[in-house]
């Protein structure tokens, strides 16, 4: 770990200006995921900025009949919200269904977001990895590659997006609010907020330098059924081999989203349309174009699989 | 004391203290934190300096130079010695790879630097700023590859059953091919890790050229002798001190870098120095279970005998390294006339393969109690009565000698009906249970009990209190409370009136912990020691010898009856003995049974597996104390879990290394894994292995539990994998398509 100052902040607005201010400053929130990547010097910040003391940690309805969730709000305590629960229950098992209790309770909505992936390559700095220092090479190509990417990845990067609660965001189709150092806020779509990475694997999110997140809105419920499943190898306190979030409707109509095959949550729009004809042909859809390795071809069929098996759920529950 | 005569009744088998479910005396220390670990010793270490290993970046090659300007010049840094400018350490009888590399590299993450400052961050962001220019050379590291051209080797090691390269009795090649029910197949078991809890962590002080490690290990006298040896200084130099180990399965059975480097580092600084393993380190630094690929024959007679049985396994490992040696069981298990076993080790440039927790067994009996499964179904046969139908008393290569004491069959038909094994399908693919389909596997379980001669220094004081020195160590198993109770029984105190004090090398030299030999042994040699204690006190009350009786914290001999404390006085009385053992063990094989039960369910659409229940009831001697007997099984079994169904040191085929090389991607099993566990101990004792007519059950828990679930996963799905870990990625296109 390499030496750094550290401050504390009590506004979003100072907390983007402090940022701002200090060259190679980082917001820390729970720092589940940026201490360990700083113990290992895969993160370098000069400067953190402590970004618990900010308040930004309310669940508030919105005027649109949606729900507004602070960047600070501690995924447990998300999780277990009775609004979350009862309208966007997706939302609740995904968070449910990462990592373990202790660290839910200091993982923040904003740091899942951010969370980096878990490429072992990537977390050791022996090995060539573009995503850690661009340009030196991809060493999961052509060696371990089972947990990574089969769609969305490129020549230079085959990571995968580990976050499970960024999957139901984006089946549900959340909004991510941010404040830029000058004051300027902005909604980004779900959709576009995690980034494909191209040539460039190390920019993994439509962020700009010093912007911070201060709250992640949903839209109004949606209804029908949630459903989070996540297959690992292990019963729990694993990431997700594929894991789908599903909101289906009782006609059968709803969405997809997938984690674990992809650099963000992995959602076809398009293909939600064949729901009623079952999982192959919607999984047939959203995986066109896959390019899984030699180690990870089975999440191809895992995947059609595991959408029968929420489809499956729905309809036993119906 | 000599044990070489089959034990008679002695004061152990009045059962008042030994036999008994006590709690551990440690555990409330292990459970409220306060245990001291070796990292820990600020009780009796003031002022370490932290230092912090780095490892090599490549599997093989020369390390050409070393740039060290920046992080000499770092803050807090007090010294750093690298593999180029070093002092060249010599290597450990039990080391195959040196602690200290370079200039040449032998494996990836090989020591080769230690930076040493004021604080562990310090140390750490230093050695970061370590610039090493290397140059690669090619190496070997695919086993399937390297399998081919691997040449026989017998077992050189001093653990484990042991076995000559080839192994014949018989004619196996005719019986085989005149067999009428034949299987042959190969199963291949991956790299695993121990992961204990506790990184390998030493403490190092010098006083004048004396050198005391506080450090974390499972044998004092071997790691003593290693460190004076990688040292080059005298034995009688060196102290180690090891009273609580945080888990160790074998990889703590060795020096490794930690004590090596905190010894190096503390000699440069002229203060002590402490040096834990960084968790990243662990896996390519230390030692693993090395992989395996195993081929084995069965043939029987059309009633199930087994006329012929082959067991054939290559592993692989570093220049001079050992087999893991996973035909042992083979040799002993089963009946049959016709019997071949033979070891292949190919060369490898990975890390250093070793021991862990049943080493040989642990894999040898996933493969062989898979094939049993395999036999018995193409015969038609339950798994129990073919197993049944092969029992023996005798050992298959020498008739004549027999078992001491043998039951696997009670625990197989006991286990079966626990279990309800009568509700098994015997056709696989037939329960379902929602989206899960069920099955129910079973295995026998075994692994050989080892004698080895221990001593322990008993003292009573004025007050009674009866003090056990030994270096035999606990790492988590419950030697201190055994002990205790050995004690306990023999000098007819109460427990609370034992003090037990473990892990130093300045106590009598223990058997230590390693296959599952450490509780017998060591409580043999503390039965020793206060037997003599008991002669020395009743010699000294002048009480006639053969009428003495310890009761309730008094001895007496017919009218006469004093309490021990006054019986020894302020002087207080000590004396020393050990255990040492005759041919006991060539006259008769000692060995510990179980049988393994299993019910998993797979789910249908994604294949994971998810056990349900396991039970296992075991035939292992007198068991000493059942609650730690327990906990050693259910903890042997939850790893025998992991081996089935998750745990694999991924091979970086190109560049020679584990690549998920922490414990957030070497998976082992948690707490949803694993379901409710049943243990049973059949209530025996054996008086061939001593004089506590007791055997080891620290690792039968582990061996043949993973064959157990493989066959359950089968009788679920109708799918057989071979290649552990049973992952779903390798059978989820057999499974039946879901709509
Ligand atoms: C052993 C282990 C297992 C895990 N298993 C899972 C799992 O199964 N599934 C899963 O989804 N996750 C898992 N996680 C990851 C975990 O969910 C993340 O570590 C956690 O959500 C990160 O949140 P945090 O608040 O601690 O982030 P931090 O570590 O504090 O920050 C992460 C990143 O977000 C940035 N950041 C934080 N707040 C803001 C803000 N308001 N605006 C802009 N940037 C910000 C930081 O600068 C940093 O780059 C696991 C983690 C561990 C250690
Ligand atoms: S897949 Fe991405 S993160 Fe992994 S090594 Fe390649 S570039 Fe690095």
């Amino acid at each position: 770990m390499k030496p750094f100052s550290y401050e504390r902040v009590t506004s979003p607005a100072e907390a983007a200006a402090a940022v701002a201010r200090t060259p190679g400053a980082r917001f820390i929130a729970g720092g589940t995921n940026l201490l360990d990547l700083m113990k290992l010097e895969i993160e370098t910040p000069a400067h953190l900025v402590d970004v618990n003391g900010i308040g930004l940690d309310r669940i508030e309805p919105t005027p649109e009949g949606g729900l507004r969730i602070g960047a600070l709000v501690r995924n447990t305590d998300l999780a277990a919200d009775a609004t979350v629960r009862r309208d966007y229950g997706v939302l609740s098992r995904a968070l449910l269904a990462g990592a373990s209790g202790q660290l839910r309770n200091k993982a923040t909505t904003a740091g899942n977001l951010l969370q980096r992936t878990r490429c072992p390559y990537f977390y050791d700095t022996n090995q060539p990895c573009n995503k850690r220092k661009p340009g030196s090479g991809c060493s999961a190509i052509g060696g371990y590659s089972r947990p990574l990417a089969i769609i969305g990845s490129s020549d230079a990067c085959i990571a995968t997006n580990p976050s499970d609660m960024a999957v139901a965001l984006r089946a549900l189709d959340a909004t991510v609010e941010t404040v830029q150092a000058d004051g300027t806020t902005r909604t980004i779509a779900i959709a576009d907020f995690h980034v494909l990475p191209g040539k460039t694997p190390h920019i993994e999110t439509a962020l700009k330098a010093g912007e911070l997140i201060t709250a992640v809105t949903l839209p109004k419920p949606l209804g029908g059924t949630h459903i989070y499943h996540k297959v690992r190898d292990r019963a729990s306190y694993a990431f997700a081999i594929v894991s789908v979030a599903g909101v289906i409707q009782p006609a059968g109509q709803g969405r997809i989203a997938l984690g674990g095959v992809a650099p963000r949550p992995w959602r076809v729009e398009a293909a939600e349309g064949d729901l009623p004809k079952g999982a192959k042909a919607v999984s047939a859809r959203l995986l066109a174009g896959a390019k899984p390795t030699a180690d990870n071809a089975f999440k191809v069929s895992l995947v059609e699989r595991t959408i029968g098996a929420v489809l499956a759920e729905v309809k036993g529950k119906a | 004391m000599k044990f070489d005569t089959p034990a008679g009744t002695n004061p152990i088998d009045q059962m008042k203290v030994v036999g008994k479910p006590v709690d551990r005396i440690d555990g409330k220390l292990k459970t409220t934190g306060t245990a001291p670990y070796a990292y820990e010793r600020h009780d009796v270490v003031k002022n370490a300096a932290y230092g912090y290993i780095v490892g090599s970046a490549i599997a093989k090659g020369r390390i050409n130079s070393m740039n060290v300007v920046d992080a000499k010049s770092a803050p807090g840094v007090l010294a750093v010695i690298t593999a180029l400018d070093g002092p060249k350490l010599g290597k450990g009888n039990s080391n195959t790879a040196n602690l200290f590399g370079g200039p040449d590299v032998e494996h990836y993450h090989q020591a080769i630097a230690l930076v040493v400052a004021e604080t562990f961050e310090q140390a750490r962001a230093a050695a970061h700023l370590i610039r090493v220019d290397y140059t690669r050379t090619d190496g070997k590291y695919d086993l399937a590859v390297q399998a081919k051209s691997a040449p026989l080797k017998g077992d050189g090691s001093d653990e484990g059953s042991g076995a000559p390269p080839v192994h014949r009795v018989g004619d196996f090649e005719a019986a085989f091919a005149a067999a009428p029910v034949q299987i042959d197949q190969t199963y291949t078991t991956p790299d695993e890790t121990h992961a204990m809890m506790e990184p390998h962590a030493t403490i190092a002080r010098w006083d004048g050229d004396k050198l005391t490690l506080w450090t974390s290990n499972q044998m004092i006298d071997w790691s003593r002798r290693d460190v004076a040896k990688i040292l080059g200084i005298p034995k009688d130099n060196v102290r180690l001190v090891s009273p609580y180990i945080g888990g160790g399965f074998g990889g703590k059975l060795f020096v490794r870098a930690d004590a090596a480097l905190a010894a190096v580092g503390a000699k440069a600084v002229g203060r002590p120095v402490k040096v834990t393993l960084q968790r990243a380190l662990i896996m390519n630094n230390t030692t693993h279970r090395p992989a395996t690929i195993q081929r084995v024959r069965i043939g029987t007679d059309r009633s199930g005998k087994i006329t012929a049985i082959a067991h054939e396994s290559t592993s692989g490992n570093l220049p001079n390294g050992d087999l893991e040696t996973a035909v042992s069981q083979t040799r002993l298990l089963y009946a049959g006339a016709n019997r071949l076993v033979s070891m292949r080790l190919a060369l490898l440039d990975l890390p250093e393969g070793n021991a862990m927790r049943a080493p040989g067994e642990a894999p040898g009996m996933m493969a062989l109690e898979v094939a049993m499964d395999e036999a018995a179904e193409k015969l038609g046969m339950d798994p129990i009565e073919f197993r049944v139908r092969n029992d023996t008393q005798e050992d298959p290569e020498k008739p004549g000698r027999r078992f001491s004491h043998r039951n696997l069959t009670e625990c197989l038909r006991r286990g079966a009906d626990m279990f309800g094994w009568d509700k098994r399908m015997a056709k696989p693919g037939q329960r379902r249970d929602g989206r899960w389909l069920v099955g129910m596997g079973m295995a026998a379980g075994f692994r050989n009990n080892i004698v080895t001669k221990s001593a322990a220094r008993v003292s009573i004081d004025a007050k009674g209190v009866v003090t056990v020195r030994t270096d035999m160590t606990d790492i988590g198993t419950g030697s201190y409370t055994i002990i205790a109770q050995t004690a306990a029984e023999v000098m007819g105190v109460p427990l609370e009136q034992v003090v037990v004090l473990l892990g130093d090398s300045d106590f009598p030299v223990a058997a230590g912990s390693g296959g599952q030999w450490g509780a017998n042994n060591s409580t043999a040699g503390v039965y020793a020691a206060c037997m003599k204690l008991r002669a020395a006190i009743v010699q000294k009350l002048g009480y006639d010898q053969a009428r003495a009786e310890f009761t309730n914290g008094t001895v007496r001999a017919g009218n006469r009856s004093v309490s021990l404390g006054e019986a020894v006085g302020q002087a207080g009385l000590t004396v020393e003995d050990g255990i040492e053992y005759g041919d006991l063990d060539k006259q008769y094989q000692q060995s510990t049974f179980a049988g393994h039960f299993v019910e998993a369910g797979v789910d249908a659409a994604t294949g994971e597996v998810r056990l349900r229940r396991m039970l296992a009831v075991c035939s292992a001697g007198r068991i000493l104390n059942p609650k730690s007997a327990r906990s050693q099984v259910i903890g042997a079994m939850t790893m025998g879990a992991g081996a089935a169904l998750m745990e694999e040191a991924v091979v970086d085929k190109r560049f020679g290394f584990f690549v998920n090389h922490d414990l957030a991607s070497y998976e082992v099993p948690v707490h949803a894994d694993i379901p409710h566990q049943d243990v049973i101990f059949l209530d025996e004792t054996d008086d061939k292995s001593s004089p506590m007519k007791a055997k080891g059950v620290g690792e039968l828990g582990i061996c043949g539990v993973g064959a157990a679930i493989a066959n359950a996963i089968y009788n679920a799905t109708g799918v057989r994998v071979r290649e552990y870990p049973i992952t779903l990625d390798k059978y989820l296109d057999r499974l039946p398509q879901v709509v």
